[in-house]
């Protein structure tokens, strides 16, 4: 424990940004602490990290670690990301951001950037809700559930993630939770290094917001439901269709080798130049 | 690629939206990031074509203008020096990431070729709708500076002026063109980058321990390493401190936005771009800017030809806006005219600083035809 300990303090700020802002029971530092984890397990530099976030708690994660950190504005992380690697291909460019970050006001960009396939290790942390505004609904907020927004239930149905970004085309596609940690740090691991955009679709509690308004009595509760409904994406396809309601498979969907955009870009670029 | 490296400056026949893309790349533009919108495609084509072919330049067309800011910001931080052209609708959706762009001190070059608004509005005609919006287009208090360009050869050299601005002083600059200036043939010279003046954003001199990102400097500017370089920072659009950290105590916030504000305002001697045409001893005065200001030229003379001492005050600058040159102006001459392809947006400011000694006089139009020299001359007869 002391060594896990000391491990994320090397990669942590310390000249400005504790306390954090984050709640208690918030799984948002667990993921923080996976990708802690996975850089260094990789050996890749701090100097050739940039981490991208968008707006909402997620947005706030980057200031806390020593890399290069870029909050950018609501929406639109994946945009400056993708200026980002494209002028700097061979840093690791990695996006923090929100269900309602990647997926409501950013919908557009995030189809589009898993189109492009850039190389992009993109990390949104469902937590089912808008956390940091207060508990408003988002694009991942289940059916019927309460949010401030929805204050007679939730009557849209919610985006799959995962099905959305494999259907967009992106190269690798994942499911963790933040209670499966040994699975959560080999998915960010594998993310980082393959080619082409890379998700990683996180589920994490958000009690303050959501848990407390919608039947689970506390943090533990959350974790524990994050516990008991998720299951290996081989045995979810094993399990009767019938028995699946509930049950949130976790793993690797879509695991893709076509060349990333800024590889097909370098190789146009050679071409050019030999004329 | 030695050998094909252009040797003298050479004559082309070009667009003024040619001109912009000549004159990004003589000023070191690395990097593109732009969605399609009449009538400033002609420049996102020309970077397409020529970017893949420099020696680091990257080309990209975005899913919307948002991204293709976002994506332009992202590379400027990445070291790039960068531009996106863009028309109205495109601009408008871009305002938000010119605050952050302000807020984070990110060079970038926008430019933004004016047609009739509002909404989708007249898209293949001339307008200058957009000036107020590209002062304060994006919200809360901030400084931005604003150029212009009268025709085809000027395009070149503002684009070389805005990208050196943008460096010089870590800021957006907006380049509006209007229709008729980017879409107007015309013979320029294309000089060589050896003979221009190109510069480049100020780098740390200090190791990376004692370097603050946002830290006041003499010049309010601070030095901009590109990612990835070894100094590892925060930059965030939320009001920060000289780490880059996020605050809100009062005594850093007034630190960095007054810091953000004056490092523009104590270099208008650099920034304020004006082009006089007889006005030593006007008593008619003409204001004017982007293909107005031709027609303006070309009134002053007939002017001139019939007696009247007209002068001509052509701002290659719009904001922060020439207020000595023109309030000067203001002051010798008893009739200042101010025609747009608006319904008044620059005469504001040059009645705002007018010092009582001058009446302004208006010439507005909004359709979609441009102001005729003949329109002008009416004018200053009567002034």
């Amino acid at each position: 424990m002391a060594e896990v300990t000391q491990l994320i303090h090397e990669y942590l700020r310390h000249d400005k940004k504790f306390p954090h802002v984050l709640c208690p029971g918030c799984g948002h530092g667990i993921l923080l602490g996976s990708l802690i984890r996975s850089v260094h397990a990789l050996g890749i530099p701090k100097d050739d990290v940039a981490l991208v976030a968008g707006i909402g708690c997620s947005g706030r994660v980057a200031v806390y670690v020593d890399f290069n950190t870029v909050h950018a504005v609501h929406g639109r992380a994946l945009t400056v990301a993708t200026g980002i690697k494209m002028a700097k291909p061979d840093m690791h460019v990695i996006v923090v951001q929100g269900d309602g970050d990647a997926l409501s006001i950013g919908g557009n960009h995030f189809i589009h950037a898993a189109r492009r396939n850039i190389g992009l290790t993109v990390l949104v942390l469902n937590n089912f809700i808008y956390g940091m505004t207060g508990g408003q609904c988002s694009s991942a907020t289940p059916l019927g559930c309460w949010s401030t927004t929805t204050p007679y239930g939730q009557m849209e149905k919610s985006f799959d993630f995962v099905e959305m970004t494999r259907a967009a085309g992106a190269n690798f596609v994942s499911r963790g939770t933040v209670f499966h940690v040994k699975t959560l740090d080999k998915l960010v691991r594998q993310a980082l290094v393959h080619p082409g955009f890379s998700l990683v679709e996180v589920l994490t509690p958000c009690h303050t917001q959501f848990g407390r308004k919608n039947k689970f009595k506390s943090p533990v509760d959350m974790y524990q439901w994050l516990k008991k409904a998720a299951m290996p994406l081989e045995a979810y396809e094993k399990l009767d269709p019938d028995k699946r309601a509930g049950r949130i498979p976790i793993g690797v969907f879509v695991d893709n080798h076509e060349p990333a955009l800024e590889t097909r870009y370098a190789a146009m670029r050679a071409k050019l130049a030999k004329g | 690629m030695s050998a094909k490296r252009k040797t003298a400056a050479r004559e082309i026949f070009a667009l003024g939206a040619e001109a912009v893309v000549e004159g990004a790349l003589l000023a070191g533009c690395s990097f593109y990031g732009g969605y399609p919108i009449t009538p400033s495609s002609e420049i996102m084509e020309g970077m397409a074509e020529r970017l893949p072919r420099t020696e680091d330049g990257v080309f990209i067309q975005m899913e919307d203008e948002i991204a293709s800011l976002g994506a332009c910001i992202g590379a400027s931080l990445a070291g790039r020096k960068v531009m996106t052209a863009t028309s109205g609708p495109g601009f408008s959706l871009m305002q938000e990431l010119i605050g952050y762009a302000c807020m984070i001190e990110a060079p970038l070059v926008l430019v933004n070729v004016m047609r009739g608004g509002p909404s989708t509005g007249l898209p293949t005609s001339p307008a200058q709708g957009d000036v107020q919006q590209a002062r304060w287009g994006t919200h809360g208090d901030h400084s931005i500076i604003v150029l212009s360009a009268t025709d085809v050869q000027d395009c070149l050299h503002m684009t070389v002026k805005a990208f050196n601005f943008a460096e010089k002083y870590r800021t957006p600059v907006i380049l509006l063109l209007d229709e008729v200036t980017a879409h107007t043939r015309e013979k320029i010279t294309v000089p060589l980058a050896q003979d221009l003046e190109i510069l480049y954003r100020l780098q740390p001199s200090m190791p990376p321990e004692w370097y603050k990102p946002f830290e006041e400097t003499v010049r309010g500017v601070p030095p901009m390493p590109p990612l990835g370089s070894g100094y590892r920072f925060h930059v965030t659009g939320l009001t920060h401190d000289d780490h880059g950290y996020p605050t809100q105590k009062p005594d850093e916030v007034v630190a960095a936005i007054s810091r953000q504000f004056r490092k523009i305002d104590q270099f208008f001697f650099d920034i304020q771009i004006t082009d006089e045409f007889l006005t030593g001893d006007a008593e008619v005065g003409v204001v004017a800017y982007g293909s107005v200001a031709r027609s303006a030229h070309l009134a002053v003379e007939q002017a001139r030809e019939r007696g009247i001492k007209a002068g001509l005050i052509d701002l290659k600058t719009l904001f922060p806006f020439p207020r000595a040159a023109v309030e000067g102006l203001l002051r010798r001459c008893r009739t200042v005219i101010v025609p747009e392809m608006n319904m008044g947006q620059i005469s504001r400011e040059v009645k705002r600083v007018n010092p009582g000694t001058s009446t302004v006089w208006t010439i507005n139009r909004v359709d979609g035809h441009i102001i005729t020299p003949k329109q002008i001359l009416e004018s200053i007869r009567k002034g």
